[in-house]
């Protein structure tokens, strides 16, 4: 079973690198409103039950891949 | 007194603090990060440098290191744990410290010598500085903004654990002495029993006037005292 999790930084938090981003893609002619950056994991586990591994994958992002202070986190089934 | 040093692959100030320790007269010892016990130790310290390469993020994969639960352990007993530079980014993530080190606001490395000023002088480990001292210290980083929610600052400030701040010479504290976009000009926290430091300066490049001066010496005379 495959899973991905996307980290972003939470709303309120300054994120000097997606302002870099927004800011040379204006340059470069875009129109855009705002842009965050993030990150992005692929996790595969073996297992049949889709909510046990979901739950394990949530304990993931908990114990090790998020920061919780700063960053919201999203698990999708793929 | 004795002192552990804890060695991450990728730690590069280990040296450095291991040999400011010593010339302070501290027992210490090297402690590489997959050792599952600890010697009994007065002080623990968490080094500078780029543990994991900083991957995932500054300081994450090395707050799950096997040592990191004795580590835990001991800070729980009392044990005096400073983290300096990355050591402090570890300790945030290993939840001893609250708070968070973003990217420097400029998105830059910066390495160079700044003031900070001392705010609680009433600690072990800044027993033997002044109040509002002004101690001029390096600081080389790329994750040394502080943040915290408002919940946890107000505490730090109540309970007066805010253990450094940046600042000019004349001591003032503002947006223009403020290197990295640190919350309130932070530069160093203290856990609420005061027993935990973590501090983006390096006070062990500041003990021998030959290639700094000496304004990090009375950080470890505060310890021995």
């Amino acid at each position: 079973m495959k899973f991905s999790v996307t980290v972003t930084l939470k709303k309120d938090v300054l994120d000097p690198q997606g302002k870099v981003v927004q800011n040379t893609l204006t340059d470069l002619g875009m129109s855009l409103e705002n842009i965050r950056q993030g990150k992005y994991f692929e996790i595969e586990v073996d297992s049949k039950d889709g909510l046990k591994a979901e739950k394990n994958i949530d304990q993931m992002c908990k114990k090790l891949l998020v920061n919780l202070i700063i960053e919201d986190y999203k698990i999708n089934k793929l | 007194m004795k002192s552990s040093v804890i060695v991450f692959p990728g730690s590069n100030c280990d040296r450095d603090i291991a040999s400011a320790l010593e010339k302070m007269q501290f027992k210490n010892q090297m402690i590489w990060h997959k050792e599952t016990k600890l010697p009994k130790s007065d002080l623990i310290v968490l080094p500078g440098g780029f543990s994991y390469g900083d991957y995932l993020r500054s300081g994450a994969i090395a707050g799950k290191s096997l040592i990191i639960d004795e580590v835990i352990k001991a800070a729980n007993d009392g044990c005096l744990i400073l983290g300096i530079c990355n050591g402090f980014q570890i300790l945030t993530e290993t939840g001893l410290l609250k708070g968070t080190l973003l990217k420097n606001k400029n998105l830059k490395f910066i390495n160079k010598d700044i003031q900070i000023k001392v705010l609680n002088n009433e600690t072990k480990f800044s027993n033997k500085y002044k109040k509002d001292e002004i101690l001029r210290i390096n600081i080389a980083h790329n994750e040394g903004n502080f943040f915290t929610d408002n919940n946890h600052l107000n505490l730090l400030k109540e309970n007066d654990l805010i253990a450094f701040k940046y600042c000019d010479e004349k001591g003032n504290i503002s947006d223009q002495s403020n290197p990295n976009g640190s919350l309130e000009n932070i530069a160093g926290i203290y856990n609420s029993k005061k027993n935990i430091l973590g501090m983006m300066p390096h006070p062990e490049r500041m003990v021998d006037k030959l290639i700094s001066n000496t304004d990090g010496v009375n950080l470890f005379s505060s310890l021995l005292n």
